[in-house]
Formats: structure tokens, sequence, C-alpha cells
């Protein structure tokens, strides 16, 4: 598996390409500037939504019960999944006992945690991702690249290429409207096909067992009302007390994610439709583990609405792609870290530490915090790297002591100056290979300060100035 | 206005690197008035090894500058990020001293420049002139650690940031308008060597903006963030300066 900084660095290779990228994204996040001031009391709202997701998650065994009730009473059968294996277990048992054998899927984040596609595939179920930008992913054989807008990496000429391939359109198309009517008309064809619709979640309310579904093309809402067998899936967190809270976390939301004021489509279902079969299979995985864990459990109020993906100056720059995990991005990495401290061990060193991703998280996670105690624990299980770990020892053995601190500083400030710019100017200086390094001064600034000091009596009398050599 | 002791506290590599922008600092504080005293024992308050989450080499130091600065009644420093470090993570590293008067009182009173002069020093305005277009680069840390500005994230309308205040009381300087106010510039301390490619790209990026905005020179509170900037300014021959506020306020002052 190549590390994030090796896949980030062949990403930027195509530079006008991540320069296009980059923009995309900002775009995003100016229209969620926009709309977040629209709202007078948004930095109010994250509070209350944050005091909401606390609560709910504190009392999450007493919220899943009431949800699992009331879902249960209006005629959905409710189920339970430790791990992604029960998970994709009970989804492929219950489009069995339907004989459904083509599914109408709609986005959700947690069938991709879980694998869902790829276990219904190998056991004979054909799944057809409906909303466009996974079915262009599906499509191109590629995993999302973003939670929100999953084929931001694909630009529309590349849409026309795999469309050509996979539906017919004409070659060279490259046009938003026609192809998108293209996708339609072929995505209209599979819903009415299909035995069985499944989709993500985005709220499940405990005091009336409605599941609640965000999205902008309503293809969740066809894929849950056309089939007679519907599967919502969704993660315990998902969970929220009461309808009221809606009215925080609806109103974040779509802000933080697109920049809109609400998606254009927001379904409450309360139970089936007449004649049909639902199913919500509530999905733990890890969950109840970090909500646990005292420097972490934040990271499990995430409502994955992607702005903190948006508004990260190292994931515009490198694509959602260069995160190994199937989350990428801030959240990504204090998701992943959860799931494989190893495997994931590069994740909290692609990020500058800016916090621009708590500054707009909707729940105020403090992700940025997060990170870097992540590398805390990256570095105390000993997957630093040997190189990184012997420099920054020899950093801190030189800072202990204030003479070698002066001696180092001084033997680098010499060797700097005595030695051709081109020697440390180059490809074999990490630092060098696209940076000059600053010009070194002659001395320090303790000896300038001595200096100045001597000659200004008022301020030698601390008797802190010992001698030294700088 | 009688302070008490004034520690000031240089970042390790202002002392060795850019002593400039220690010298402006002190003669900053000197016009205003202050008196203070630079402990010579210091050497670096442990962010090169805590952003890169050795926490136990960074406790070390973080231990030598409790010692160091604890008899204090200020410790002020020019730099946002350092400041950020001993304000926001040194309960982090020093949990055993963490409930000491002594570690309370070093968090609590521990002051990036700028706002030492507003918030302490109550200084609105500095007397003097800087006639040039100057990009402000509100350095992350000091940004939405310290609050030294106003985060474009955060909607907080009316207000306006510290620093951009200081430096706006200066006769003919004008601030540009980059589309992006307060992008980070990429160098974000040991991610700029570990990720070399990604930090230079983005540092290259937040140029262009300064330089499209018609900016003569970039300012800012942290010497860091200006070093990875003229690095690559340097590298690509390009007309833009760099300089610490300190720097300006110094120069400007009469």
């Amino acid at each position: 598996m190549k590390s994030h900084a090796r896949l980030a660095a062949a990403f930027l290779k195509q530079e006008k390409r991540a320069h296009w990228h980059d923009q995309a994204l900002w775009y995003v996040r100016e229209k969620r500037d926009r709309m977040a001031a629209s709202v007078p009391d948004w930095e109010a709202l994250r509070e209350t939504a944050q005091a909401i997701k606390r609560h709910a998650l504190a009392n999450l065994p007493r919220y899943l019960e009431e949800f699992e009730q009331n879902a249960a009473a209006r005629g959905a059968i409710v189920h339970y999944a430790l791990d992604p294996a029960e998970h994709n277990r009970i989804v492929l048992e219950v489009l069995k006992s339907k004989n459904a054998r083509l599914v109408a899927k709609s986005k959700s984040m947690l069938s991709e945690e879980c694998g869902l596609n790829e276990f219904l595939e190998r056991n004979g179920v054909e799944v057809v991702e409906t909303d466009l930008a996974e079915r262009i992913i599906q499509l191109a054989g590629e995993r999302p690249s973003h939670i929100v807008l999953p084929s931001i990496h694909i630009r529309k000429e590349e849409v026309g290429e795999i469309f050509h391939e996979h539906l017919g359109t004409e070659k060279g198309e490259s046009d938003p409207t026609r192809l998108t009517r293209a996708a339609r008309t072929h995505l209209r064809e599979k819903f009415l096909a299909a035995q069985a619709g499944i989709s993500g979640v985005n709220f499940a309310v405990a005091e009336t067992g409605a599941v609640v579904i965000c999205t902008n093309e309503g293809n969740a809402d066809l894929g849950n009302s056309l089939p007679d067998l519907y599967i919502a899936v969704m993660g315990v967190e998902k969970v929220i007390p009461k309808t009221k809270d809606l009215g925080v976390f609806l109103r974040l939301l779509s802000r933080s994610a697109t920049g809109q004021p609400i998606s254009a489509y927001t379904s409450h279902l309360l139970g089936p439709r007449p004649g049909q079969e639902m199913h919500i299979v509530i999905v733990d995985n890890g969950r109840s583990e970090i909500l646990q864990r005292e420097r972490f459990y934040k990271a499990a109020f995430c409502i994955r609405c992607g702005a903190c993906l948006n508004t990260c100056p190292v994931y515009r720059r490198s694509g959602g792609h260069s995160y190994n995990y199937v989350i990428p991005g801030p959240i990504g990495t204090i998701l992943a870290m959860h799931r494989d401290l190893k495997k994931y061990k590069d994740m909290p060193y692609a990020s500058t530490l800016c916090g621009s991703c708590t500054a707009v998280c909707p729940v105020k996670i403090d992700i940025h915090r997060q990170i870097v105690l992540w590398r805390n624990e990256v570095v105390e299980a000993g997957h630093l790297g040997r190189a990184k770990s012997a420099a920054l020892k020899t950093a801190t053995l030189g800072m202990k002591r204030t003479r070698l601190f002066r001696l180092g500083g001084w033997t680098v400030r010499k060797l700097l100056r005595s030695l051709p710019p081109f020697v440390f100017n180059n490809r074999l200086t990490i630092w060098g290979r696209s940076r000059d390094l600053p010009k070194m001064p002659a001395q320090s600034f303790r000896a300038e300060y001595r200096a100045h000091s001597k000659s200004k009596t008022n301020l030698s009398e601390s008797g802190l100035n010992r001698e030294g050599r700088s | 206005m009688f302070l008490g002791r004034v520690g000031l506290f240089i970042p390790c590599y202002i002392d060795q690197v850019y002593p400039r922008v220690g010298m402006a600092t002190v003669r900053l504080l000197e016009k205003l008035g202050v008196s203070f005293e630079f402990p010579e024992d210091q050497t670096c308050c442990g962010q090169p090894q805590f952003n890169s989450g050795c926490f136990k080499d960074a406790a070390k130091l973080a231990g030598k500058m409790l010692r160091i600065f604890k008899d204090y009644d200020w410790v002020v420093c020019p730099s946002g990020s350092c400041t950020g470090m001993v304000r926001e993570y040194y309960e982090l590293l020093l949990e055993r001293d963490k409930e000491s008067d002594d570690f309370k009182h070093l968090v609590s009173h521990t002051f990036e420049l700028c706002e030492f002069l507003i918030d302490i020093l109550k200084v609105e305005t500095i007397d003097g002139s800087f006639p040039h277009k100057v990009g402000l680069h509100q350095s992350c840390h000091g940004l939405r650690g310290l609050g030294l500005g106003v985060p474009s994230e955060q909607v907080l309308p009316g207000r306006i940031g510290k620093v951009r205040r200081l430096l706006e009381s200066l006769r003919g300087i004008e601030i540009v308008n980059t589309g992006r106010s307060d992008e980070c510039c990429g160098f974000g301390g040991t991610f700029s060597v570990f990720e070399g490619t990604v930090s230079s790209f983005i540092g290259r990026d937040r140029i262009k903006d300064y330089e499209q905005a018609g900016a003569e020179v970039i300012v800012s509170y942290d010497v860091s963030c200006l070093m990875h900037l003229d690095g690559l300014i340097r590298r690509d021959k390009k007309p833009l300066k760099v300089l610490h506020i300190a720097e300006v306020l110094d120069g400007a002052a009469s």
C-alpha cells in the first residue's frame, strides 16, 4: 500500500487537474460560507447540534430501543448487526427471502464501509447505484473519492467516455445536461425492474421511528417506494431523540455539505408503503468503542456532511484516493485510526493541522486536535519510522541542553553560510527540492541581544545575561 | 503601567535563523516602554516534537519551558504557533503539573506579541507609516487557536481581527484582499518535510493569491509560515517580500 505522501505526489503531477480539483471544492466551501452566514445563529446552532449528539449518544441504548419499538410499531422489521459481515449477511438473507436479484441502491457510506456491493455481487445480486455520481463511479470501477461528491475527481469529458462505453451515448459527448438525461433514462429502467431498494439513512428519529433521508436527486425516494422490498441501513450513531431535533440538523447538514439551504428531497419514512416490506439494519461496527475513548469519542458525532473535506488544504490538493481508507480527508483520518492504526498510520500526517476542519464542522468535532493525538498513538505504537524518530530524538537531545542547542545552531549557520547554495537547495534535501533554505545570519538572536543590552545599561540589571558563546 | 516581570520567549528558529525578528520585537517593546528579560536558558517549546506525535520528547521541552518561565508575570512571544503550543497543548504534555499554580499561571499568561499589545498593554494604534500593499497572512494556529483574527469559517459579524487592527492603524498601509482570506500556506511544521510535495503546492497557490491581489509584501505573526513561503518565492524568483509583523511595526513606529 502506497503512503499518502506518494499517492498525493502522483496526484499533483497533473498540475492543471489538481488546480481544478482544488477550485471545484473551494467553490463548495464558499457556498457553504454564504449559507452559514444566512443563519443568524449559526455558531449557536453548531453548539446545539453537538449537545444533542452528546446527549443522544450518551443514552444510546435507550434511544435505539425507543427507535426500534416505534419503527416496528409502524411495520418496519429492525435488525442489529455488530460488524460488516453480519450486516452483509442480514441484507443478503432479506434479499434472498424475496428472491430479489436486482437492487436499486441509493448512496450510503455505511455500505461502502461494509463492502456491501462487492459482497452482494459475489452472491449473485446485481446492485445498481442510483445516485448519479455513485453510478459514474460504479461504471468506472472506482471507489468514491469524497463522501458527498463521490465523483468529484472525474471531469465531465471523462464521464462522457464512461457513458459512451456503458450507456451508449455519443462519442465525445460532454454536455452535463445530455449526459444526465442519458443516465436518467438508464436509471429509470433499473428502478422499474429492481425487486428491492437499499439506501443509507441520515437521521433516525427515536420518538417516531422515522427514517429521514436527504438527497438531491430523489433517487432514494424511487428506490424506497417503487420496489416491494426496501432495506434502510444505518450506523447506530444516526439516532436522534426527537423530531424537533431535525430543526437543528437539517439546517446544518445541507448548508455544510453543499451550501444549499436544504437538500432537494428530505424524506421522512414512517414505515413501509402498503404492500411493501421494510427492513432497517442498524450497525455498530466499532462505533460504541469510539464512544468509550475519552480523547476520541466526538468522532462518532459525525453527520457525514463532508465540509471538512472541502475546506482541507491537503485534501483539495491530494484527492480522496490518496487516503487509503474508504472515508478520506480529516474526518476519514480520525475514523480510520479506530479501524487499523498500523495500516492507516500515515493518514494523521496528511494534515497541516490548520484547524479549518474543526471550524467548519457542524457538530464541532475537535478534528485537528484528534489528528495530532492520533500521531501520538502512532508514535507510541512504534509506527513513525526509524529515520523520522531518530531525527526528532536528536533534535530533542539538542534542545534539552541550552549549550548543545547553541552549538548546533552555530554549526548549521556556519556550514550553510560557507557552502554554495546549490549544495543544499537541491533534490537531495527534502526541503530544498522545491524551496530555498533561508539565508543564514552571522549570529543568533541571543548574541545580538546581548550586544544590544550591553549598550543599554537600563536593561542589563536582570542578571540573566550569562556568559557564553552562541 | 506596572506589569511586573515580563519574560521574552523567542522561538528556537527565530533565535538561530531569524534574529532580525527577535530584535524587532525587542525594539518594539522598548519603544512601548515595556521592560522585560530574555531568559537565556530557553531553547524550544517542543512544537516540532509534539506536532510529529512524539509527546514524550515534547514533554521534556515543555517541562524546561515551565521551569524557565514560571516566575514571570507575563510571557511574550513573537509567534502565534509557539504561543498556541503553550496555551492549548501543554496540558496534554505536562499531565502531572496540570493542576499546579505554576502551570496554570504560565498557560494563562503567555501571549503572542500582537495580543499582548492589544489585550494587556491596551495599545490600539501604532503611530507610524508603512506605505505598502500588504498581504496579511493569518497563520492558522494564531488565527483559529488564539483568535488573532476572525476565521472565515465562522459567522462572527462585525468583528475585526486584532492583528489587522494594529496594521490598519499605520498610515499609508493598504491590506489587499485575497479571494481566500485565510487559506493555510501548507507549512504545517514537520508536514513541510514529511509531505514536501503537497506542502509546496499549497504554498505556491497561496503566493499566487497574494500576487494576484497586488501585494508587495506578505506580513504574518509567524515566521515559520514565512520561511516556507519565502523559500518558494526565492526559488521561483518572484518579486514578493515577506516580513514579520514585529519588523513592520518596529520599522514604522518612530
